[in-house]
């Protein structure tokens, strides 16, 4: 094995793998020996190896080849591997990317991460211990993701005496798992990372064995470009030189394209024809899957960022639901009915979870009934989005049927999905339009219609103030609805409890029906908890701009509780009531709300006052 | 036409399709540029994502003000050719304070300097999003670097609270203040760089290759004698060596290794036949194992 050619390397291809498997396993082990064997590691790594495996070691005087590929401190103190970590090697064939993620169920985000790429997996398996309930999700996820070749690397034989029998049974053991699993390219090699059996060298221990080594098989696997695929590409960014140049840069995401070809753009539905296809190095005859280019067509076209341009005859669906398979990435659990960022080709997108169908134990391929996913948790669901977007089913195209979902107010990804089929009940419904409108209903009023949302902990005072602003609008003949959280749970929402999916669901429904009555000409008045910042954050964009006022009814937790004025506190310090807000359920303070109310250093009358301020800086009286 | 596929190609589209997310996801986003090769390839990758228009990123260079010379020549006439906006940033402060390489070691210089300076003049003006050169193959904490990686309003890295990163979906949805790094290199190796130089011509700076330079021998790295600044230890005589770097950095904190490699061809047969790594000529990394992912943490690219 020598390190790669100097020279042709423009011919290799690139795989890329991902290893499953836990610590015990071997995995990180097998990474480093294929390193070590392949003599890719240079010799200061080495000198550090050794300086390291004095500290850290669990192998004695050898080096700990694990060491090689566990990069973070808390790691290699650990003696886990905590997150994914990408390692590069290079034979004279091909140039590899490995993404080494543990093993562990509570590590499954970082496999689903690691696999999302992968053309290969390998699944190793621990000789002695067989199939155990890890290799089973290991093989779900790699099933789930559309990974198309999988490697069962048998690990440790040294350990069982290098016996073909054991080998046979781990082997017929897995077949039946990855029929059920619908995995197709399935290759089973008996190996010792420790030792370096059929890593790189065949093993002379296991004379029975006559299949390649597994960097044989990694190297003559087929890779087979994903052919037949009609063209697809995402419209990433939009050239323009002064006003002569006006090309549409992106990837291709499936198929090839050619000048003359129609294309058609969705979701917008409009036709045109390649002029050119541009890159730096000259106009090219041909793209094809991969290809990082820029397209200009026959038309002046409007086309967008998230846009597709597609083959006409196999165009994506256009939809605004879809039912996908869902893997949650955080600590956060989803929950049906709060909007979330989408990003799906290079559209940005809104998205909500209208109904989660069950929660898969990936271990037992068993379905189980839920209201939220948690951490790590994989769940099959329907989402719609806040517009009709252009789509593939993700194993036709993972680019165009993969995408991912943020939080809107930590930014941070919660969560993957891959669409496996549209929903098309949104597009049989359509908008009736009626001629007396929102505006009509106000100016009979002569009001201008608003939600006042009080929010705050139990006891803060939110109803008591309320009803003392609505008092003072009656007075000066203003037309008002006023909803109350506790009201609206004894009929809207009596089948709604409190947990953190039930709260969501409860706020959803009080929004929607505040935002009929402002359609009636209203000035509605709120007093909910609704204690996260995603549910006030969606109320606020589901009124018209301006209409929406925020009052944070701010009386410390402390305070709250002395008052007690329904006696809930006590209920649930005594253990009485469950999610109690403030107890074991969070509060989500508004970070910047319209009108700020410190209940502690005002009186009643004063709030009010307040809060009548407030409307009269916006105009809503005079 | 066969599509190509080889893996500098695909190398290539994926690292475009990196720049053009920098593009379309950030206000103000900046390129760190380096002078290095590594910049060098970011720099013409950067041409080829958005031509015929020119790359809608400024070049932000962090100057420790101890670069080599030949750096700062090949810096300015690149950019001159080029037409691009170059913003050069010094941290004054360190400058006042006397701070340097040789008074105060390297562990207080590339703080001061490096880390200190990106800081200053990422706050300064405003950028969101800042574009560099680093590979996931120069090091083990580098290795799990995401390709859009998030630092908080203190530009503070947490690997333990990454971003997970799926298909190719970068998140780069940030609150005022916050900042990402992004890495359109991160899949590249030392060997992919130096391969991807030849077939695309890209010019890089002259000291990569070998020449007769005068250099002294000290804790065990040749040292070159880049200006009148390097005070001499007893018994140091510079000698003219033939030697070349690898990686360039602070002149009295990078070393030169010995090589006849005159051309391209002749470094990529020296890197196959190479059996240390690319930063053992850094005297940073060698603190401690790990006190990459130290500085890292800190904010140091």
């Amino acid at each position: 094995m020598a390190r790669s050619a100097p020279s042709g390397s423009a011919d290799k291809d690139l795989l890329r793998l991902i290893t499953c498997g836990s610590v015990d396993d071997g995995k990180s082990t097998l990474i480093g020996r294929l390193l070590f064997d392949a003599q890719l590691v240079p010799d200061d790594h080495l000198q550090a190896l050794a300086r390291d495996s004095q500290r850290y070691g669990t192998v004695g005087d050898s080096p700990d080849l694990a060491l090689l590929v566990d990069g973070l401190q808390a790691e290699r103190e650990q003696g886990i591997t905590i997150d994914v970590a990408y390692r590069f090697f290079s034979t004279a064939r091909r140039r590899y990317i490995v993404a080494d993620t543990p093993g562990h169920a509570q590590y499954t985000r970082n496999m689903v991460t690691g696999a999302s790429t992968a053309d290969l997996a390998i699944v190793i398996v621990e000789a002695r211990k067989g199939l155990m309930a890890q290799t089973c999700r290991h093989s779900a996820i790699a099933s789930l993701m559309g990974v198309r070749h999988v490697v069962l690397a048998v690990n440790k034989m040294d350990l069982v005496d290098y016996r073909e029998q054991r080998f046979e049974e781990i082997v017929a053991a897995y077949a039946h798992l990855a029929k059920q699993l619908n995995l197709a390219s399935i290759i089973a090699i008996p190996i010792s990372a420790l030792l370096g059996d059929n890593v790189i060298r065949p093993s002379a221990a296991m004379p029975w064995y006559r299949g390649p080594t597994l960097l044989g098989h990694l190297e003559s696997v087929r890779i087979e470009a994903s052919d037949n695929q009609p063209f697809r590409l995402a419209a990433q960014w939009i050239t323009r030189t002064g006003s002569e140049f006006r090309g549409y840069a992106g990837t291709v995401l499936g198929g090839n394209v050619r000048p003359g070809d129609e294309i058609v753009v969705q979701p917008s539905g409009v036709r045109s024809r390649v002029e050119r296809i541009v890159t730096l190095d000259g106009d090219l005859a041909e793209a094809g899957a991969g290809q990082a280019i820029t397209l200009t067509l026959t038309d002046a076209v409007d086309i967008v960022r998230g846009d597709i341009l597609a083959a006409p005859d196999r165009p994506p669906h256009v939809a605004d639901q879809f039912a996908c398979h869902l893997v949650w990435m955080h600590d956060a659990p989803m929950l049906p009915g709060r909007p979330y960022l989408m990003r799906l080709g290079t559209a940005t997108l809104t998205a909500t979870v209208t109904e989660l169908k069950h929660r898969i134990d990936v271990e037992t391929g068993v379905h189980e009934a839920t209201k939220q996913l948690s951490l790590n948790e994989i769940g099959f669901a329907n989402i719609a989005l806040d517009r009709p977007t252009p789509f593939d089913v993700y194993d036709e195209n993972k680019h165009t049927g993969g995408f991912i979902l943020i939080d809107r107010t930590s930014n941070a990804t919660v969560g993957a999905g891959m669409i496996r089929f549209p929903l098309r009940r949104a597009s049989s419904l359509s908008w009736q339009v009626f001629a007396v409108d929102k505006a009509a209903r106000a100016r009979i009023k002569q009001q201008r219609p608003c939600v006042l949302w009080f929010t705050g902990l139990s006891g803060a005072g939110k109803s008591t103030i309320a009803d003392g602003v609505e008092k003072r609008l009656l007075a000066l003949g203003r037309h008002t609805y006023s909803l109350d959280g506790d009201n609206v749970r004894h009929g809207l929402n009596r089948d709604l409890g409190f947990t953190d999916a039930d709260r969501v669901e409860n706020v959803r429904r009080i929004i929607e029906v505040a935002r009929l009555f402002c359609e009636a000409g209203l000035i509605v008045l709120v007093s909910v908890i609704s204690p996260f910042r995603s549910e006030r954050q969606l109320a606020r964009e589901r009124m018209a701009p301006g209409e929406f006022v925020e009052i944070f009814v701010d009386t410390p937790f402390a305070e709250c509780e002395r008052r007690d004025p329904k006696g809930l506190y006590r209920r649930a310090r005594d253990g009485e009531i469950a999610n109690f807000t403030g107890i074991d359920s969070p509060y989500e303070p508004p970070e910047a709300p319209d009108v700020h109310l410190l209940t502690t250093e005002m009186s009643l009358e004063r709030e009010i006052e307040v809060v009548m301020e407030g409307l009269r800086d916006r105009g809503v009286i005079d | 036409m066969p599509v190509p596929n080889s893996y500098l190609q695909a190398l290539e589209a994926e690292s475009i399709y990196i720049l053009r997310e920098a593009a379309a996801n950030f206000r103000k986003p900046v390129i760190l540029y380096s002078i290095g090769k590594d910049s060098s390839v970011l720099l013409h990758l950067a041409l080829k994502a958005f031509y015929p228009a020119k790359p809608p990123f400024a070049l932000l260079h962090v100057d420790t003000t101890w670069k080599f010379r030949e750096m700062i020549a090949f810096r300015d006439r690149r950019v001159d050719e080029l037409g691009l906006e170059l913003i050069v940033h010094v941290n004054r402060d360190g400058i006042a304070r006397g701070i340097g390489p040789i008074s105060h070691g390297a562990a207080v210089h590339t703080d001061v300097m490096k880390t200190e300076a990106l800081k200053q003049a990422l706050d300064l003006h405003g950028f969101d999003a800042a574009i560099g050169g680093a590979r996931r193959d120069e090091e083990a904490s580098r290795a799990k670097e995401r390709i859009f990686s998030f630092r908080s309003a203190a530009h503070r890295w947490d690997p333990r609270q990454q971003r997970p990163e799926l298909w190719r979906l970068y998140n780069g949805r940030i609150h005022p203040g916050e900042s990402i790094r992004v890495f359109p290199l991160s899949n590249w190796t030392e060997l992919d760089v130096w391969t991807y130089i030849r077939q695309e011509n890209i010019p890089v700076v002259p000291l990569y290759f070998a020449a007769e330079r005068l250099v002294v021998e000290r804790d065990g790295m040749l040292i070159k004698v880049d200006d009148d600044r390097l005070p001499l230890r007893p018994g140091e005589v510079p000698q003219p060596r033939w030697a070349r770097f690898r990686t360039l950095g602070c002149y009295p904190l990078t070393g030169a290794v010995e090589s006849r490699a005159v051309n391209l061809s002749e470094i990529i047969a020296e890197l196959t036949s190479a059996r240390t790594s690319e930063r053992q000529g850094r005297a940073i990394d060698h603190d401690q194992s790990g006190s990459m992912e130290l500085k890292k943490r800190e904010g140091y690219f």
